[in-house]
């Protein structure tokens, strides 16, 4: 035991005295919410300095009409349609509708001219507004009144509760819990890659150097790889445990500047709904989300570590290593398609279920389910299996990584992987 | 009794037999060649010794006590294929493989140090293995090698990659090591350090072993009976004791005349036979070398593989 302690110490000490682990772990939490933070700016910017777009239009039915919106401003322009549309091609207008002359029952014929092809929720937009128009006529000749017709519109707004198990209510934000979910599985997907292929990449430098007999001349190979996986992933934790520590400071202060700006510019009501997701992001069980961050990422490394040990040693070069990787990424790459169209789709669904509890994507996927809350039943399960699984695959690994490591020159596929497998000590 | 004995050593691999029923006893204090040529099996004789790999069948036995994971500290192994991590100190390096070997922090260091120091290496401390010179990594091999002073220490080549200079201060090393009571076991295919080092030798050959005996009791057995003589004032011919092999000019008027003898006889007959015939000046016993037994023994096996064994 002490020796693997010797190995661990190594590999973490010899990564976390790089410069480029420093610079990492100190830069990514300034870069990240600086680049967020900038994508937000932009965007609002963007809204607030939206010009209002010229749309002409060609109305030949006196059943609709067109009011000029914060987005847009209409300009009436005279028929034919081919003249109008000339003069269309000759303006810088943004797009032109015609509307013909139509029927209440049968509104057909409404076309839309733009230059480029107009995004799908903009030409929803006109219709809605249409539609609208049409349907208010057809109230008024069934007989309603304007103020009758003033009456029938009701803004509804939906607070969503989840109801804990205790019986209190929880207010809920499909939006947060969509963007925890979202952030939480591709984290864990990029630190299993990340810290997989250092994996390998540190057997197959020691395979290179040729350090490698004479270390397993003084511990047991499975001792070594374990040691470097589990080295590898104590520079991980410490690495996420001073990104949370620094980006919780980065983030308190971001508050106070933002919750001073608030109170001085932003209208009441607005306040009170960005209050209530800020008390969202307040009621989300952080202590809980953490933990199970940390396990999923400690039982996903560890399944996928022992599989990238077993590459590097059976390979000389990071390039023999490619063929070997399909494998191996390939569920962590349905993991991640998993979670875009299954989990945040339905995140109780059959497949999103399945996903979660199968040790080879449960780290990614139950890591993007669990913001939507998951019963403790299935964490508990999906836990138990990631944990054989990746007692599973150490095992298998360390019965291909004892061979690998010293077999130099040798031409390796799948079918001297399995050899190996079998091959007694 | 023996430091060493390996008895009916087996192992194979799928088809392929590396070794077969091999053993023998390695005396303790004693430079141990352990020879043959390239695929013969020493490489996978020497990792069952190591433990990196379990034999099929058979035992060792490490003073008299069943080879176990407790004698690890007791060896040091220089394997042929060997090298450090390129990105770690001299210093922090060999404390490392030291503290695996079973020395603790402080006396890593202090015996770390000391070894640098001997080796005139020490300002090397601080520095990184990848800006070292071949010949100073080897000597950093070394040095982890023997520092936890190991009872059996197993070199594999040691001698690859040294100039001649440090090759001598290698030489002198493991000469010393020896005088202080460490047996050590030496493979290779250079026959004049086996000649110079050796004090016995095992041979292994297509995974069996064909020699095994003291250096002395090996080239006595080994004897052929060939004398060089060289003289002036005629030339040796056959005759019904003994066959001249070959004759040639060395030059000042002398010549020089191999021939064959009865290995057993008093080679007082023999000179007193050439006695009459010229003028000796010089008369010595052509004793084969290391070199000669090995191509002889190999030839015997295997005609093919004598070309390879010499060029490696």
């Amino acid at each position: 035991m002490n020796k693997i302690f010797l190995i661990i110490q190594r590999e973490f000490m010899t990564r976390v005295k790089k410069k480029s682990f420093l610079l990492a772990t100190i830069l990514v939490p300034l870069i990240f919410p600086a680049v967020i933070g900038a994508m937000v700016y932009v965007k609002m910017q963007e809204e607030k300095n939206k010009e209002q777009e010229t749309v002409f239009i060609l109305n030949e039915s006196d059943l609709v009409s067109f009011e000029d919106s914060e987005s847009y401003a209409y300009v009436a322009v005279e028929g034919p349609i081919d003249s109008a549309k000339a003069e269309y091609n000759s303006s810088d207008a943004f797009a032109l509708i015609y509307v013909p002359k139509i029927d209440l029952e049968d509104p057909s014929g409404i076309t839309f001219y733009a230059k480029t092809t107009p995004g799908v929720t903009l030409v929803r937009g006109f219709e809605k507004n249409i539609e609208r128009q049409l349907r208010d006529r057809k109230l008024t000749l069934a007989g309603l009144s304007d103020d009758q017709l003033d009456q029938l519109k009701t803004d509804v707004s939906i607070a969503s509760f989840n109801l804990l198990e205790t019986g209190d209510e929880q207010k809920s934000d499909t939006n947060s819990t969509f963007w925890i979910s979202y952030v939480m599985g591709f984290l864990i997907y990029i630190f299993l890659f990340a810290y997989g292929s250092q994996v390998m990449q540190g057997v197959i430098e020691e395979k290179s150097s040729k350090i490698v007999e004479v270390i397993v001349s003084t511990v047991r190979p499975l001792q070594m790889m374990v040691g470097k996986v589990i080295g590898v992933a104590s520079v991980g934790i410490v690495q996420f445990v001073i990104w949370m520590v620094l980006m919780s400071v980065i983030w308190s202060i971001g508050i106070s500047f933002l919750g001073v700006d608030l109170t001085s510019t932003v209208p009441a009501e607005e306040q009170m709904k960005s209050n209530e997701i800020l008390g969202v992001i307040a009621d989300v069980n952080w202590t809980q989300i953490i933990l199970l961050f940390l396990f999923y990422f400690l039982g996903g490394y560890l399944l996928y570590g022992a599989l990238f040990a077993a590459v590097g040693s059976a390979v000389d070069t990071p390039a023999d290593a490619q063929q070997f990787m399909m494998p191996i990424m390939l569920p962590i790459i349905i993991s991640l398609m998993g979670l875009f169209l299954f989990v945040f789709e339905e995140p109780n669904g059959g497949p999103s279920f399945w996903l979660s509890i199968i040790p080879f994507t449960s780290p990614i996927v139950m890591m993007g389910r669990v913001g939507f809350g998951v019963p403790a039943w299935e964490i508990a399960l999906s836990m138990v299996l990631l944990v054989a699984g990746f007692i599973f695959t150490l095992w298998l690994a360390g019965r291909i990584y004892r061979i690998g490591i010293l077999m130099h020159g040798t031409k390796v596929n799948y079918k001297v992987l399995a050899k190996w497998l079998m091959m007694k000590n | 009794m023996s430091l060493l004995k390996i008895e009916n050593i087996s192992k194979s691999y799928s088809a392929h037999k590396a070794l077969q029923r091999v053993s023998m006893e390695i005396p303790q204090g004693v430079i141990f060649g352990l020879l043959g040529p390239n695929g013969a099996g020493k490489t996978t004789l020497i990792r069952i010794i190591n433990q990196i790999i379990e034999a099929d069948s058979g035992a060792i036995y490490f003073e008299g006590n069943q080879l176990s994971e407790e004698h690890i500290r007791q060896i040091g192994y220089l394997p042929e294929e060997r090298g450090l991590y390129k990105k770690m100190k001299v210093g922090e390096q060999l404390v490392y493989l030291g503290q695996l070997r079973g020395l603790s922090l402080k006396e890593a260091t202090n015996r770390g140090k000391a070894w640098c120091e001997k080796l005139s290496i020490r300002d090397w401390w601080g520095k990184k293995v990848e800006d070292l010179s071949k010949g100073m990594a080897q000597k950093i091999q070394f040095i982890s090698t023997v520092m936890h002073e190991p009872k059996l220490i197993i070199l594999d080549e040691p001698f690859s990659g040294f100039d001649p200079v440090n090759a001598n201060l290698i030489k002198d090393e493991i000469l010393e090591l020896r005088e202080k009571g460490s047996t050590i076991i030496f493979s290779t295919h250079r026959m004049e350090s086996v000649e110079q080092l050796c004090d016995h030798i095992a041979m292994i050959h297509k995974s069996e072993k064909i020699l095994d005996g003291s250096k002395l009791d090996v080239k006595e057995q080994y004897r052929d009976g060939s004398f060089a003589i060289e003289y002036k004032s005629g030339t040796i011919q056959s005759a019904p004791e003994f066959e001249v092999l070959s004759t040639e000019e060395i030059g000042r008027g002398l010549q020089r005349t191999i021939v064959k003898f009865d290995p057993e006889a008093n080679p007082n007959e023999l000179l007193k036979q050439l006695l009459g015939q010229v003028e000796i000046h010089s008369f010595i016993e052509q004793v084969p070398n290391m070199n000669d037994i090995f191509i002889q023994l190999v030839k015997d096996e295997d005609p093919v593989l004598i070309e390879e064994a010499i060029t490696n």
